[in-house]
């Protein structure tokens, strides 16, 4: 087993976190969300009508997330456009979303979530997922809870937090587990649960519980970051 | 909303925001905004925001070109940056943008692809310029442009290993020179006025644009868009505003760090 | 227990999705916020209202909700046979019959004759069903067609600052700038002044007022924007 993590940090101990609301003006809600060095940020147009009609659903809003990373994101570039892997992203995302989000006011509406991912070292499907739900309630929709999420799993036979491009690339000791969570603290669900790797039940769950932990502080910053829209600008 | 507005502001010689005719809003660049990036930069006018990022790939040379690299230039308009913008492939407008930028680069020799070359007819440097919109409001072209030279000017090549593979862990001592940084200024004709650095509100009422890059009072590239035209007077008159304006807007890129 | 107690928060604070707002069963939870056993949560962004036991939270972001009697200023997006689809901002477009016009309107007419695409309307909301289709009227006084003049959009929620106590800040900038002004519960403000000058300052002070509508004073700070921008 490892007794150090690459970047020295302790075990359970996340990235350095930011959030910030209101980056796109002409978006009706937008946040960008920093964890160490991968930044996403996620703009809300709606909700607004739904082109072609068959799409739409006249008891409720429907929501539609995109997740996308820039090119130069990565050191080797993605090519532009959407991959599978961006449009199961995108997916999950929705899935994590949806189970605090209120749509019944917006039938045949759709509310669009649009996620860039301009600096990537992973954990970015968490971060877009943060940032999302950060500037869905900037976008006033009504929403249970705030959703946050972190990556946690297992490097060098160590169950941590928040792995970042380094340790997902660690081979030694049977090699790493990522598991990219979704957590919503008022009620304690995960509403995102992906696993790649090998890991014991005992392990996997020290892993969540940990994740959790992280989650509340990561609400924290998104409560932050919310309340600071509303703080005196410009005097 | 306001494209009746804007043109009978234009025959009082006014606009919606009150600037002058040849007033550009703010202009800031930024760099270093993502760091896989050999070089990125971000232009802001007003309100509308571009991101720009260099990525460089190993590639063969054109036969007609053996001892040279190229560029390749990519623009998405993101749907976050304007609701009028949607999902899915690059359109017109988007592919439009990266046509003129790669131009503004290409043409006006601003990179020598010469130096570019690694191994005369086997291998070279491709250099990838990828603009995103973040926010549209109005005048994307002017911003990615800008954003595009600052992104390249010092952007870091990596060090290659013995067999020429990119070393993405590190990076060498070449770094991209820009042999001219030619700037590049979209005027708008509005009711028969010419306006510079049109905002997305003026941009619905434009008849016709027109992009000229100059550079130390040349022109280097330039670029008609919409539907109608401009009279050779109108032409001259924007030239000599774009060798006015290229002056304050070079001293705003920056280098790599 | 009594009821300040139960309070958890302080009236007019900033509260987010999943905050609790209050506990216990003293008080009653209303827009923007919800129950949950012993506890009152907000689902919204925005500001708490405590007004007797009810608690609310305002929204101060967010695309507009058409409730009837707004009156809205939209953008004719679509003619159909039996009436037009205008754009107000909403999540549907809204549905002008054509009963609802102050004309006759013969059948088979050329409705693009009494409103064309892209025309900008006055009107007002006349019902909102379960399903959210919207339907909007024009008769009624002061609803027209828009010629001229200039349209801005501002946050709907921010729509109540604008206007002010019993219309007072509409009123001083009105006065201030001699444009004719309407607000649109949707957000969108037509602006007509006599000059461009007049419309920019117009422009400025409603602008502030959105970016500033929760701060104290406000009616002072922009008193002071529109004097210092008439003195010029």
């Amino acid at each position: 087993m490892i007794d150090k993590r690459p970047d020295g940090r302790k075990f359970e101990e996340m990235r350095k976190i930011e959030g910030k609301v209101g980056i796109v003006k002409r978006a009706d809600g937008s946040a960008m969300f920093k964890i160490g060095d991968t930044v996403a940020i996620a703009a809300v147009h709606g909700p607004r009508v739904l082109h072609p009609r068959f799409l739409q659903d006249p008891q409720k809003g429907v929501l539609r997330c995109n997740y996308d990373m820039a090119t130069f994101s990565v050191s080797d570039r993605k090519k532009p456009g959407p991959s599978r892997r961006s449009t199961e992203i995108s997916l999950v995302t929705e899935k994590s979303l949806l189970p605090v989000l209120d749509l019944s006011m917006y039938p045949s509406s759709v509310i669009d979530v649009f996620i860039e991912i301009t600096q990537a070292n992973a954990g970015t499907r968490c971060a877009g997922i943060v940032a999302a739900s950060m500037a869905l309630a900037h976008a006033g929709i009504p929403m249970k809870d705030l959703v946050s999420a972190i990556s946690v799993g297992k490097v060098g036979g160590r169950v941590v937090v928040d792995l970042d491009k380094e340790e997902e690339d660690l081979e030694s000791f049977g090699g790493p587990t990522d598991i990219p969570i979704a957590y919503t603290p008022k009620n304690g669900e995960f509403t995102l649960l992906q696993l790649d790797g090998n890991i014991t039940k005992e392990e996997f769950i020290e892993a969540l519980k940990l994740g959790r932990e992280s989650c509340k502080q990561i609400q924290k910053e998104q409560e932050r970051a919310l309340k600071e829209v509303y703080k005196e600008k410009g005097k | 909303m306001n494209k009746d507005y804007i043109m009978s502001l234009a025959e009082k010689d006014v606009r919606i925001d009150g600037r002058k005719f040849d007033e550009y809003r703010e202009v800031s660049i930024e760099t270093g905004v993502s760091m896989n990036a050999e070089g990125s930069a971000r232009c802001k006018i007003g309100d509308t925001e571009v991101i720009v990022g260099i990525k460089m790939a190993i590639g063969t040379p054109y036969p007609d070109a053996a001892d040279e690299g190229s560029i390749v230039v990519g623009a998405e308009l993101l749907p976050m940056s304007n609701p009028d913008f949607e999902s899915g492939p690059p359109g017109k407008q988007a592919i439009e943008l990266a046509r003129i930028i790669d131009r503004g680069v290409r043409e006006s020799k601003a990179i020598d692809f010469k130096k570019l070359c690694i191994k005369e007819g086997e291998k070279c440097w491709m250099v990838f310029i990828d603009i995103y919109s973040i926010n549209d409001d109005g005048n994307l072209i002017d911003a990615a442009g800008l954003a595009t030279l600052t992104a390249l000017n010092g952007a870091k090549f990596h060090k290659l290993d013995k067999d020429d593979n990119i070393n993405y862990k590190e990076y060498g001592d070449k770094k991209v020179e820009l042999e001219l940084m030619p700037i590049t200024c979209t005027f708008g004709k509005v009711n028969g006025k010419i306006i510079i650095d049109p905002n997305n509100d003026e941009e619905s009422a434009l008849d016709a644009r027109l992009s000229i890059a100059t550079f130390n009072g040349k022109v280097y590239a330039m670029q008609k868009g919409l539907d109608r035209g401009f009279t050779l007077e109108e032409i001259e008159y924007m030239i000599d505003v774009a060798i006015a304006k290229e002056k304050e807007l070079k001293t705003l890129i920056k280098e790599q760090k | 227990m009594n009821e300040e107690t139960n309070l958890l928060i302080k009236p007019r604070e900033v509260v987010v999705p999943g905050q609790v707002l209050a506990k216990g069963m003293d008080n009653l939870p209303s827009d923007g916020t919800y129950r949950e056993g012993e506890e009152i949560i907000s689902n919204k962004l925005g500001l708490v209202n405590v007004d007797g036991r009810v608690i609310k939270v305002i929204s101060l972001t967010g695309a507009y909700v058409p409730k009837e009697d707004d009156i809205v200023i939209g953008k004719v997006v679509e003619i159909g046979f039996s009436g037009w689809f205008v754009d107000v901002g909403s999540a549907n477009d809204a549905n002008l019959s054509l009963r609802d016009v102050e004309d006759y309107v013969e059948r088979g007419a050329d409705l693009t004759k009494y409103f064309d695409f892209d025309e900008i309307l006055i009107a007002k909301v006349v019902k909102v069903t379960r399903f959210k289709s919207i339907d909007i009227t024009m008769k009624a006084q002061g609803l027209r067609k828009i010629k001229g003049g200039k349209i801005i959009e501002i946050t709907p929620s921010k729509v109540p600052r604008v206007i002010g106590k019993q219309g007072s800040m509409i009123s001083m900038i009105k006065e201030h700038t001699n444009c004719e002004i309407t607000v649109g519960q949707n957000g969108r403000v037509w602006i007509q002044g006599s000059n461009v000058e007049d419309e920019i300052l117009a422009t400025k002070a409603i602008m502030k007022i959105e970016s500033s509508s929760h701060v104290n004073g406000l009616t002072e700070i922009i008193e002071t924007l529109l004097k210092e921008g008439t003195k010029k």
